[in-house]
């Protein structure tokens, strides 16, 4: 098997995130669409650094692990005060800048 | 096959458990997309989540591959479940369409997207296939680790100020700030006797002898069901029983079947 395979599935992967966030309405769910579309990046990462033969790619793919942890923090913490302003997660009714 | 293109596949087995794995990984993405209920969404994510943490580790990164499932499948996954469940499990997406059509486009805009980045994979020139065994023959930790606290010690050092940033963030976003002092039992209770309403407890929610469920509300003795007797935060969420018409349904039911009856044996005489 072709390594680019990986690449290949990343793709694949990215695209359904992708398609989901614009989709979905429950912001909970475009959120793990997002998570998707992070992973997709790393397993990139991960395949390019064996193809390339150094751990570059995995040093980068670490790096936006942190990034995604500090952004689930943040993001969810925005999801559970809007829900609590708006009784409701649909991002349709998030229109307003100020209750 | 000759010699380049042998150190350019990799094994046999590697190739089957892609095919068999990357198969889950998709069908957990499009569960992930295509499910009504959130809960079902969190659930097929992990799924793809942990697939995701074998390919780490069949591509060598041993260390990415644990970190991907203790962090994301044990850490940030039940963060997510642990949000669905505070902000309403079964609160389904609902289906009306505010903007015309938005879904059939999203759609075409997934697929032209996803054939853009296809058609570009498979004209890059990735020839190029070296395996980790030189860069792992000290071990993968001791490798990231080398580069992780030299050539990125500095990224690394930001990382460091990005997840306090992001903790102070939370924080702030979710923590409400008590202005005044909360109110003892005493206080409240006179307040309730100046206020003049609901003097004694809440009503209980259910209708005994019948259903007893908290989600049901009371009936009036009218037979309207009365919302102050179900708890705020199901109210809020809109999970209210109602049971009022039940006992309505029951009788016209009861009246039918006695129709029925009566019209038979009238029948039954008539042909006698």
């Amino acid at each position: 098997m072709n390594p680019v395979n990986y690449i290949y599935l990343a793709a694949l992967l990215f695209t359904i995130g992708a398609t989901g966030v614009l989709i979905r309405r429950n912001a909970i769910v475009v959120f793990m669409c997002i998570e998707l579309m992070l992973n997709a990046c790393n397993l990139t990462l991960v395949a390019f650094s064996r193809m390339h033969g150094n751990l570059d790619g995995q040093i980068i793919a670490f790096f936006t692990m942190v990034v995604a942890a500090a952004e689930v923090v943040v993001g969810l913490a925005i999801i559970v005060s809007l829900f609590r302003s708006r009784h409701s997660a649909s991002v349709d009714d998030a229109s307003l800048m100020k209750l | 096959m000759n010699a380049q293109l042998a150190a350019y596949s990799t094994s046999t087995g590697e190739a089957f458990q892609f095919w068999v794995l990357g198969t889950v990984a998709v069908i957990g993405a499009l569960c992930t997309v295509f499910m009504k209920k959130a809960v079902h969404s969190a659930l097929c994510l992990a799924g793809t989540m942990i697939v995701l943490a074998v390919f780490y580790l069949a591509n060598g990164a041993y260390f990415l591959g644990v970190v991907q499932i203790v962090v994301y499948t044990g850490a940030i996954m039940m963060l997510f479940l642990f949000v669905v469940m505070l902000v309403g499990v079964t609160a389904a997406d609902s289906l009306r369409e505010t903007i015309k059509g938005q879904r059939w486009l999203a759609l075409l805009c997934g697929l032209g997207f996803g054939i853009l980045l296809v058609a570009g994979i498979g004209n890059a020139s990735l020839n190029e296939f070296n395996g980790l065994t030189e860069a792992n023959a000290n071990g993968n930790v001791e490798g990231l680790a080398t580069l992780l606290f030299s050539k990125y010690v500095f990224a690394f050092e930001i990382t460091g100020a990005l997840l306090i940033t992001a903790a102070v963030g939370a924080m702030v976003l979710t923590h409400r700030e008590r202005t005044e002092r909360a109110k003892t039992q005493r206080e409240l209770a006179e307040q309730r006797v100046r206020e003049g309403k609901h003097l004694p407890p809440l009503p209980a929610p259910g209708v005994y002898a019948r259903h007893n469920a908290v989600d049901i509300a009371g009936l009036l003795p009218d037979g309207t069901p009365s919302e102050l007797t179900v708890s705020k935060t199901l109210r809020e969420r809109g999970q209210i029983r109602d049971v009022s018409t039940e006992a309505i349904s029951d009788l016209k039911a009861l009246e039918q079947r006695a129709k029925d009856r009566l019209e038979r044996t009238n029948s039954g005489e008539a042909s006698q």
